[in-house]
């Protein structure tokens, strides 16, 4: 187990080390660079003023230059500036990530705690009309944009109730209450947009392991229906389950851009897309390679709960 | 003595029992998070709104576009005296300059107590015009040849040329005492280092009204009143300025109370402002200001099509830009004739307008050869088809409808318009700075009050490789007569024959037509019934420069 640990974690930094090339290789070949942005807004800029802050900002060099550059101060500790930020890339970035697991913890948590009975139920009760009613629910999860029930949210409970702030994350020092309440509408609208998926995935799992025989078995031996479901049909049912989950997991850390956006909430994933528009490679790299990071990690959890799940997977 | 202390005791029981004085608070909610606060490197409209409450410029065009002073005591010129023409050798050539001497307001102090004196503008000069501080523009620093101190609140700015725009000191100096020590110790790293984003609360930074005391990094900042500041006191204890930056959360954020009012120079589009007034117009005051940001389409010249001015005039008679200012714009956006605005003191009533005429363009486009009909759309003589392509920022809500307006009128006359669009990075990082748009390419200049518009219309500001593509007259326009308008104007001193210059130079861009004049855009700002006094500019400066106006009536 510790040499399939240490084997797939060896594997992993050699992924990181293509994906941060592949990365950095990518934002470079985006057309136009901030410059020239910045000499398109602004008429007084000259041609000299252009190469001189292109030569100030390192991006006059061949790419490949620039990507070793960064490696090795990488390998040395030194994650660089945030350019757009104009501050160190992991100042700017730690607070985001806490902002991120919590409001992508919560979201997950809270849809899983809803899937998980909903997809049993409605897989217990396949076409009843509480199926249709879940499978109604999951379809409107899937279907609504983020964007457009942020909004709904937001007009319905804040505009016209008056019961929740309208986005933002809470003034610091403003109690835990507050910042609960900041969280409400954002955790809803992501759980909302999660769920719909889930109870499929799951009512699909679950449906498929009923039809095996030893659920039979167990149901001739007497057992209640409960331990059966429980005991025998869920934990089979959470394999597949598990890989939707452990994918689902990398998202925990690179954020939810529409729904960060849409509330004000200061989370990975407006980082990242703002990192990349703004070709600030520093920020955009370290935010990605993160998310690559927990995607690997949580693939490597899963594939360990596979076999604590099903003894018959082995590792290795 | 027991009276004495029941006194005492009912007087401090009346003093606990009066009500507090509430503090004044304003939330503006803005969409943009400046992405530095240095005054001097980058220039970002969020920084400017921000800064505006806490550092002044040395002068400034005001409400009224007039140029006043703000730091300094008077505005310097030449009938003054406190401007002279000077000359001085360079390169072993005598060149004339001008030096301009400015006497900071004596009260004028840093929020530590530390007096804005001669060597902040030094220490500015000097670093400003260091290639290695991250100052995007050096050109506004390398034409001040010295700085030559006169006392501690006096000195005088010698520069390079004379220009008409020669005592417009726009710059925003920045605190030696604090900076100078940082900028010594590693000029290359200055920009990171930079005490305005490393440690924004410290006092010393803020001259203005107001003062930085809490940062929330691309969520919010706060400001407070700055005690040293000498001038009018502002209405308000605190101001919290909020990012959001989706503008339909924006709305939900004002009509919600979380903020109680929007930028108008970094808030909600026209389009939405209209709807939103239509919407909730009761509970709040509207405000519209058009300005200097010109919307147009640069036409490429290189193109064989465009490059007949038959052609262009046809595009712009053909046209009813009066109808698309009215229907998109309920009339908000006035229609241009030039690149000079109607509020600048350089407009000129007497440029030829381009009326919609259907008529005459249908006429022109005839005379220009494109006179076979086939299917509706006109062909030459060769049987090439009349077609050009417009492009634009895609995404953009109010330029896409636009294009579809001005699809369909030039179709009705005939031309084949195909609309292709870009994101604004592609469409700005490449397509327009690199002349590679086929046809026609619909943006905005933002300028400023008399800018000369050098870079745009200059033939020698024409982007090529050779130059690193340098220069803003994407349309590839070359007009000796325009050329030396531009060199004349900028050498003009005297008003009024700058003001016949500017007539000419219009009356020239509206004859060879490089580019089609669409509107001037217009900013919003719903303003909450109770706050007063804000007066938006119409140029590049914003509301905030002169916050200490805005006042508070009928609060509850």
């Amino acid at each position: 187990m510790i040499k399939v640990i240490l084997s797939r974690l060896g594997e992993s930094l050699v992924v990181l080390l293509v994906m941060s090339f592949v990365i950095y290789a990518l934002i470079g070949l985006m057309p136009g660079d901030p410059i020239d942005i910045m000499v398109n807004s602004d008429p007084n800029l000259t041609a000299e003023d252009a190469a001189r802050l292109r030569a100030l900002h390192g991006l006059d060099r061949p790419i490949i230059e620039r990507y070793l550059s960064w490696l090795g101060a990488v390998f040395q500790g030194d994650f660089g500036y945030s350019r757009i930020s104009n501050q160190p890339v992991m100042e700017v970035l730690l607070p985001r990530l806490g902002n991120t697991v919590l409001l992508m913890g919560c979201s997950f948590v809270l849809a899983l705690l809803i899937a998980l009975p909903a997809g049993i139920f409605a897989a217990l009760k396949p076409r009843s009309i509480i199926d249709h009613a879940i499978n109604l629910t999951a379809f409107a999860g899937i279907s609504v944009p983020p964007f457009w029930l942020a909004i709904l949210l937001i007009i319905l409970f804040s505009v016209v109730l008056g019961w929740l702030p309208a986005g933002g994350m809470g003034d610091s020092g403003a109690g835990f209450t507050n910042n609960l309440l900041h969280l409400v509408l954002p955790v809803a609208t992501l759980t909302l947009a999660t769920l719909g998926g889930l109870i499929r995935f799951i009512r699909a799992a679950m449906i498929e392991a009923l039809r095996q025989d030893y659920v039979r078995t167990a149901q001739a031996k007497g057992l209640h229906p409960f331990q059966v479901v429980v005991g025998h049909v869920l934990r089979n049912a959470m394999i597949p389950v598990t890989t939707i989950l452990a994918l689902n997991f990398g998202s925990l850390f690179s954020g939810a851009l529409i729904t960060e956006t849409m509330f004000g909430y200061l989370g990975m994933g407006k980082a990242i897309y703002d990192a990349i528009l703004g070709n600030d490679y520093n920020l955009a790299l370290v935010g990605l390679l993160f998310a690559t990071l927990t995607t690997l990690l949580a693939n490597l959890l899963a594939d360990l709960a596979y076999a604590w799940l099903d003894p018959r997977v082995s590792l290795g | 003595m027991r009276r004495l202390f029941s006194g005492i005791g009912a007087l401090v029981l009346g003093l606990a029992t009066l009500p507090a004085i509430a503090a004044e608070n304003l939330t503006i909610g803005i969409t943009q998070f400046p992405s530095t606060l240095h005054p001097i490197i980058d220039s970002m409209l969020a920084k400017s709104y921000t800064q505006a409450m806490t550092l002044r410029p040395i002068t400034a065009f005001d409400q009224d576009w007039k140029l006043i002073c703000m730091l300094c005591t008077e505005l310097p010129t030449i009938e003054n005296g406190l401007a002279k023409r000077e000359t001085y050798q360079q390169d072993g050539e005598t060149r004339e300059g001008i030096a301009v001497t400015y006497k900071l307001h004596p009260q004028a102090t840093w929020g530590d107590g530390t007096p804005v004196t001669s060597a902040d503008m030094v220490f500015t000069w000097e670093m400003g015009r260091d290639p290695r501080s991250g100052v995007a523009n050096l050109e506004g620093f390398t034409r001040i040849l010295s700085v030559e101190v006169i006392d501690n609140k006096t000195f005088t700015l010698h520069q390079d040329r004379v220009t008409y725009d020669y005592n417009s000191a726009s710059l925003i100096l920045v605190p030696a005492h604090i900076e100078q020590p940082i900028f010594a110790a590693d000029p290359a790293e200055y920009r990171n280092r930079t005490a305005f984003d490393r440690d924004p609360f410290n006092p010393g930074l803020s001259f203005g009204p107001y003062r930085i005391t809490a940062i929330e990094q691309g969520a919010k900042i706060e400001l407070e009143r700055n005690p040293t500041w000498w001038g009018t006191q502002g209405a308000f204890d605190r101001i919290t300025i909020r990012i959001i930056e989706n503008t339909a959360a924006l709305e939900a954020n004002l009509l919600s109370g979380t903020i109680d009012t929007i930028a108008g120079e970094l808030g909600l589009t026209l389009d939405q402002a209209l709807a939103f007034e239509k919407r909730n117009g009761g509970r709040f005051d509207m405000l519209y200001q058009s300005g200097l940001v010109y919307e147009h389409i640069d036409l490429n010249l290189d193109n064989p099509v465009l490059a007949d001015v038959k052609v262009r005039k046809a595009l712009v008679y053909g046209l009813d830009r009066e109808l698309i200012s009215d229907q998109l714009f309920q009339g908000r956006q006035p229609v241009a004739d030039s690149s000079v605005s109607p509020l600048d003191s350089v407009h000129s009533a007497d440029t030829p307008r381009y009326d919609f005429d259907p008529g005459k363009a249908k006429t022109l486009l005839d005379e220009a050869g494109w006179s076979v009909m086939k299917r509706g759309i006109r062909h030459n003589a060769a049987g090439e088809k009349l077609s050009l392509e417009i492009m634009t920022t895609a995404g953009n809500r109010s330029r896409e409808l636009v294009q579809q307006v001005l699809q369909s009128q030039w179709r009705q006359l005939g031309i084949e318009v195909t609309i292709r669009n870009e994101p604004a990075r592609v469409f700005f990082g490449e397509t327009v700075t690199r002349r590679k748009f086929p046809a026609m390419a619909m943006f905005a200049w933002a300028s400023s009050p008399e800018n000369v518009p050098r870079t745009t219309l200059h033939s020698d500001q024409i982007p090529v490789a050779e130059t690193s593509w340098s220069g803003q007259n994407y349309t590839g326009y070359a007009s000796v007569e325009m050329d030396s308008l531009i060199d004349a104007i900028e050498r003009e001193l005297d008003f009024e024959k700058r003001k016949v210059l500017w007539a000419r130079l219009q009356a020239l861009y509206a004859e060879d037509l490089p580019v089609i004049p669409l509107y001037w855009r217009a900013n919003s700002y719903p303003l909450p019934k109770w706050l007063k006094g804000v007066r938006p500019t119409g140029h590049q400066l914003t509301s905030t420069l002169w916050i200490e106006e805005w006042r508070v009536e009928g609060r509850d």
